[in-house]
């Protein structure tokens, strides 16, 4: 299964090989051309029926992590997060080292061994540590040197109604979608981006923007969905199985309201589940790539994840199939 | 017997506290391989008896508790989201982006989430989150959920066992499956030994919510001595120097009020006899484990304490060295090898 | 059955202080049952005898009360209190002293805060004028009960110490209605179970049961803003999975849900995530005892307006007496 394939690799920001050399061997056969940029994009072209519109596909590789830091006592690994994560759910947690997947664990004090005040409050993350089981801070070093990157370990998993949970759903859903949009021809010159460290700054898609001078951009993202307990109704963003969401707002763009109106027309028309993300917090790749050279006209088409950011994110099939299936059509109809 | 599958087996089973039927039928057919005679009683102990060979034995109890902790479902809401309680201590910060299984009608995989940080206030963000503020998602609505789960369901911690480096493992329940792995290990060890005594091994319950199985087991078996098997905290950073162990230096062996002082320097000696690696655990009161109650049964029992350093306690990575677990069978083979004689003069006071 | 409760409940039975409630249950199933023994700690044990299973079936008699303490120069009294008594439930209540002298319950009115309001700052007044007259009706260490009078209203019926003299009524129901069986059941009336479930611990072990089911009040989620529960009043007896005192066997929970599915019994489960109750100390007695509970839903548990549905009290006793057969 794609999507299995895409989330068991390890892409931390900074580190996107792995998913890189994955999806260069599933696209080979579908695109014209296909090159590496110097930050480490993956840049697919597919030429159109009809010339004139370029049009950029947009979806990132990389995933939040950490990166190994330093040496604590015992032989354990001190690090740093990479992109935003929670530190509240890090300890107990699992993870995999470098690119020989060591495992280790993130350590936690006993509940046993706290006092009533760090009972009460949050770890913070200069008090975490990786322990992969070496004694020595030698041990440690040949393992793991500094720099090395680390990721979640969490097992693909089919659950509930039709759900998905796994790390890295954001952003490997859209590059599944992205390499089926990769088996079809259409009337536009077609540029899909695989960018890097999104989760760092919306790095790599805003060199990519600069390279491909796309008309228009379609991103594709995984994005919150918190329609979760003890939360207002007003501050869900997004349902989980309310379809495939379109952004208006958030903190690095503000959509370009035809493109994204005639998508969600498309999608009443065409029977495909939408809603509108009803939130305005967060960013994506949409934010670099609107505001490239002299303007691209954008929207983002994400597919709602729970616990974003975590190992245990989740998400509806039937959203994944709504966004897969809209994407397309979109691309099918952007000539309006 | 391979040593790490069966731990890894041992680990993987669920046996929550006032829950371990299913475990205890597990552990019963282990117990078969090396035992004289296996049984289980209504509270789900598991008593395997290693039967003697002198003519007047004495009877030594070997105990490890087999369960671990977990949760109760307390209730469904109206969206399908599962709240519930616990059984056994946990800290719940831990339980932030936890996966868990819920055993309804079926086995269910569920995830505990919580608020989304960005929705937190800023004091929020600096608490810790409480029980009753986490809810288990399992991706069905709640006519679905209502179907398969009802309140009261066991509900256990889903882990990967992770083998470290340095012959480290890591897992839930290592506390104290590690200690029925002892227990384990010694029957192995005194298979090929003409021990005098009898042996009882037990596998006891719920000692998470409160030594119940220990009390129970220890009046029930009428020993003349008690070694008892738990786990001790491990060597963490953080964690105070004076209250841990390190991983792959051995078993602890408690001293202290609860332990019986002659019975307990012998142990001292058989390990430094047989180059036995142990660590010395200073216990001035309550030892906090199933010891604590067997020396008070009926009319008072002799018991030693030894445990398997295990760090990270009571959270879904526990982490052990099994070269800790080795030693300590091979140290418990060789005390309950002990003639009947010398264990006599031990025990008289 | 309202009738029932209401006679039980008067009596007074502070925890240690139980013999007026006793005499009360004595009198009314003394006729019934093949023994009557009561132990050194003062439990009251009415045997059925028989020749199949040994069964104990148990309730606690005492109820929460206050103990004078010391007696000030103008005739107030200062008290502790016995069992958990909360200050807020307490605060101007009227209480009754086992003699019969009445008072009632208030604070030192120069607290600044409500929410420091502790038992200690507070007292009885018995409407003494002086420590001498005070003396004259009170000594040190003389316990008192709440009042609360009996009173029912809809399905429900109000009153102090439905916990856990409801739990008595329904063994008394069942004494008087039990069918005839070949098991022995042993109906035990315990002392001091909100001292910390003594009386059940010894009578347990003079017994020495081969099962026991105990009945108790249990808290409520149905009321404004409570605490995340599922029992509610009305929903029928409730088969305890837990609470701080113990696990219930799965082979009790299961009778008991088996026995409530045959005969059409409305029946909830009951999680309890704090306190205790006699279960707790029967079943680690001697070589441990499977044990379990209907429990009774009950509104504002240990307060003197506890509040509990008649008709959970009636499906508790048809519950008991089916589990009390198989």
């Amino acid at each position: 299964m794609l999507l299995k394939k895409l989330t068991d690799l390890n892409g931390v920001s900074g580190n996107e090989d792995e998913v890189r050399e994955f999806i260069k061997r599933e696209v080979e056969g579908y695109a014209d051309k296909i090159r590496v940029d110097s930050i480490g994009n993956l840049i697919a072209f597919k030429k159109g029926k009809a010339s004139g519109l370029k049009v950029m596909l947009s979806a990132h590789m990389d995933e939040v992590g950490f990166m190994v830091t330093g040496y604590g006592e015992n032989g354990t690994l001190k690090f740093h997060n990479v992109g935003g994560i929670d530190t509240r759910i890090l300890p107990g947690k699992q993870v995999l080292v470098g690119g020989r997947r060591l495992p280790g664990v993130i350590g936690c004090k006993p509940v046993h061994m706290q006092n009533a005040e760090e009972r009460k409050n949050n770890i913070k993350e200069k008090s975490l540590y990786i322990d992969i089981g070496t004694d020595k801070k030698e041990e440690a070093e040949k393992l793991a040197p500094l720099g090395e990157y680390v990721a979640f370990n969490s097992e693909y998993t089919e659950m509930g109604t039709d759900c998905i949970k796994a790390k890295a759903l954001d952003d490997r859903v859209g590059c599944a979608i992205l390499i089926e949009a990769l088996k079809g021809r259409y009337g536009f010159d077609l540029y899909a981006c695989f960018t890097v460290q999104e989760e760092v700054g919306l790095r790599g898609s805003e060199v990519a923007a600069y390279a491909v001078k796309p008309d228009m951009a379609l991103i594709i993202e995984g994005t919150t969905c918190s329609d979760v307990p003890d939360v207002e109704k007003q501050e869900y963003s997004t349902l989980l199985g309310g379809g495939a969401a379109l952004t208006i707002m958030d903190r690095t763009s503000y959509v370009d309201q035809r493109l994204v109106n005639h998508i969600y027309d498309l999608a009443r028309d065409n029977n495909i589940k939408v809603q509108f993300k009803q939130t305005t917090s967060g960013g994506n790749d949409a934010g670099k790539i609107q505001r490239s050279g002299s303007g691209v006209r954008a929207a983002s088409i994400s597919v709602p994840c729970r616990y974003i950011h975590s190992p245990v994110s989740m998400m509806s099939m039937s959203d994944y199939e709504s966004c897969k299936a809209l994407t397309l059509l979109a691309l099918n109809n952007l000539n309006k | 017997m391979d040593f790490g599958s069966v731990l890894k087996d041992l680990c993987s089973q669920t046996g929550v506290s006032g829950s371990e039927k299913e475990l205890s039928v597990f552990i019963s057919h282990l117990f078969e391989i090396f035992c004289d005679s296996v049984e289980i009683d209504p509270f789900f102990n598991v008593i395997g008896i290693k039967r003697g060979f002198g003519s007047s034995k004495k009877r030594i109890l070997v105990m490890a508790h087999a369960d671990e902790i977990g949760f109760l479902v307390k209730s469904i809401d109206d969206r399908g989201f599962i709240r519930f309680t616990n059984i056994g201590g946990m800290d719940s910060k831990i339980l932030l982006a936890q996966e868990v299984v819920i055993h309804g009608r079926e086995r269910l995989p569920g995830i505990i989430g919580a608020k989304p940080p960005h929705l937190l206030k800023p004091e929020e963000t600096k608490k810790a989150v409480k029980l009753d503020e986490l809810a288990i998602d399992t991706g069905m609505d709640a006519v679905q959920v209502k179907k398969l789960i009802s309140i009261g369901d066991l509900i256990t911690l889903k882990t990967v066992p992770l083998e470290l480096q340095g012959g480290k493992f890591s897992s839930k329940a290592l506390d104290n499956r590690s200690g029925v792995a002892v227990l384990l290990r010694t029957m192995e060890n005194i298979c090929s030994v003409k021990h005098e005594n009898d042996v009882y091994f037990i596998a006891n319950t719920q000692e998470e919510v409160g030594s119940r199985g220990a009390i129970i087991a220890s009046y029930n078996a009428l020993p003349d001595a008690a070694v008892v098997i738990d786990a001790c905290h491990g060597d963490m950073p953080d964690a105070p120097k004076d209250e841990i162990f390190t991983l792959g230096k051995g078993p602890a062996v408690a001293i202290g009020p609860n332990l019986h002082r002659k019975m307990t320097n012998r142990l001292i000696e058989t390990a430094k006899e047989g180059n036995i690696p142990y660590q010395t655990d200073v216990e001035p009161g309550d030892t906090g484990t199933d010891a604590w109650f067997t020396q008070v049964s009926r009319s008072g029992i002799p018991t030693v304490l030894i445990s398997v350093p295990v760090r990270y306690m009571h959270t879904p990575v526990e982490t052990v060295s099994l070269s800790d677990i080795k030693n300590a069978g091979r140290l418990v083979a060789e005390f309950v090898s002990l003639s009947t004689e010398e264990l006599e003069g031990i025990l008289c006071c | 059955m309202f009738e029932m409760v209401k006679k039980l409940t008067v009596a007074f039975g502070v925890s240690g202080n139980e013999e007026e409630i006793r005499e009360v249950i004595k009198s009314e199933i003394k006729d019934r049952v093949d023994e009557i023994i009561v132990d050194t700690l003062g439990n009251l044990i009415a045997v059925k005898k028989g020749s199949g299973k040994k069964i104990m079936a148990a309730a606690h008699m005492d109820e929460i009360g206050v103990m004078a303490t010391y007696i000030d120069d103008k005739g107030y009294i200062r008290f502790s209190n016995i069992g958990w008594v909360s200050q807020f439930y307490a605060l101007g209540q009227r209480v009754k002293f086992k003699n019969g002298v009445t008072g009632c319950i208030f604070y030192e009115e120069k607290l600044d805060e409500m929410k420091d309001l502790k038992l200690s700052r507070m007292y009885i007044d018995i409407g003494a004028n002086s420590r001498t007259e005070a003396e004259r009706k009170i000594r040190i260490g003389d316990t008192a009960c709440f009042l609360g009078e009996a009173v029912q209203t809809g399905d429900m019926i109000i009153s102090k110490a439905l916990d856990d003299r409801s739990g008595c009524a329904v063994l008394v129901e069942t004494i008087k209605t039990l069918p005839k069986t070949d098991n022995e059941i042993y109906f035990v009336f315990t002392v001091q179970e909100e001292l910390g479930l003594r009386g059940a611990k010894t009578a347990a072990y003079g017994i020495m049961p081969d099962m026991a089911i105990a009945v108790d009040v249990t808290l409520t989620g149905d009321t404004p803003e409570c605490k995340l529960m599922e029992v509610r009043c009305g929903g029928g007896p409730a088969i305890k999975i837990k609470d701080n005192s113990v696990i219930c066997h799965p082979e009790i929970k299961r009778l008991l849900s088996d026995c409530a599915e045959k005969s059409n019994i409305p029946y909830q489960y009951e999680i309890l995530e704090s306190g205790g109750s006699d279960p707790g100390a029967i079943h680690i007695t001697g070589g441990g005892i499977p044990s379990g509970a209907v429990s009774i839903p009950c509104r504002y548990v240990h307060s003197p307006i506890e509040a509990v549905n008649v008709e959970d009290l009636k499906n508790s006793v048809k519950l008991l007496t089916e589990a009390l057969m198989r």
